[in-house]
């Protein structure tokens, strides 16, 4: 990993992206099982049925897992100050996310130099499905 | 009508252990390949006492932590299947690793409605200490009950 530099960071500048595979039901069993979130809306269809909705669908969580990959893959975890995010949308299966992080601020807090992001994860059609904000030090 | 009374009431109130089991589990499952985050070594390697756990980890240790959600939802008087995530928000200000016990409170902090009612939203928010006794994290979760 190359660790980026403050200076050489500039406003506007995208943070490399980051792609996933289409969810499917194995991906949903699996995040229940790793995450402790056992709510069957997210892996029994006749569930969801029931809840009048067409299918399973996903964590919000696992995408927002997502998102912490494409911070981590850009800086050590220990430069994240913060994350957050809105759950603007609901991932269905076969939806492909994508992550991406775009600078939107430089300033200095708590002594350190800091950059803000705006961070999104969309599915394949261009559709926000979650949309955030990053706060990360770096030196 | 959003029950206003419930701010300032605590939901959760516990301890857990970070395990590498768990966090290797977690690792496959969000796709990560970093070997850091699984591998024993290749975190020791970086300089870190074990392996951290991941950005949104804190979540899993605190449902951990809260047991069944079940138990919220009768509080809320709310139904599973019409619940959604509705905004998540974490601050850190430590490393958190396999081998913390981390201990947390979570306290409704708002109550309130959208369309007339028809989205009943709860916020909740958490401060994550662990068995130093060093505030590790605060962590800020909104759900979203659809009538």
């Amino acid at each position: 990993m190359t660790v980026p530099n403050y200076n050489d960071i500039s406003v506007g500048a995208q943070i490399p992206s980051l792609k996933l595979p289409a969810i499917n039901r194995t991906t949903l069993a699996l995040y229940a099982g790793a995450s402790g979130d056992h709510n069957p809306i997210h892996i029994d269809i006749d569930f969801a049925r029931k809840a009048r909705q067409p299918d399973v669908f996903a964590h919000g969580m696992l995408s927002a897992a997502y998102l912490g990959r494409l911070l981590t893959n850009w800086v050590p975890q220990a430069q994240i100050r913060e994350l957050s995010m809105r759950f603007t949308g609901i991932t269905q299966l076969g939806h492909e996310p994508a992550c991406s992080g775009i600078v939107t601020e430089k300033f200095e807090a708590n002594g350190e130099k800091r950059v803000r992001l705006a961070i999104r994860c969309t599915n394949q059609y261009g559709e926000d499905k979650l949309v955030g904000e990053a706060v990360v030090a770096l030196a | 009508m959003a029950d206003k009374s419930l701010i300032g009431r605590q939901t959760t109130q516990g301890s857990v252990e970070v395990e590498k089991g768990k966090l290797r589990f977690f690792a496959k499952a969000i796709g990560e390949t970093n070997p850091l985050y699984s591998d024993l070594a290749a975190a020791k390697d970086e300089g870190h006492p074990s392996l951290p756990i991941p950005p949104t980890f804190l979540m899993p240790l605190l449902s951990e932590m809260r047991g069944d959600i079940q138990g919220l939802m009768k509080v809320l008087e709310w139904d599973l299947g019409r619940i959604l995530h509705a905004e998540q928000a974490f601050v850190y200000h430590q490393m958190v690793y396999a081998g913390d016990v981390l201990s947390a409170e979570t306290h409704i902090v708002d109550v309130y409605e959208k369309k007339g009612g028809a989205l009943q939203f709860v916020v909740q928010e958490t401060k994550v200490t662990n068995q130093h006794g060093e505030h590790v994290a605060d962590v800020r979760n909104s759900l979203v009950h659809r009538s």
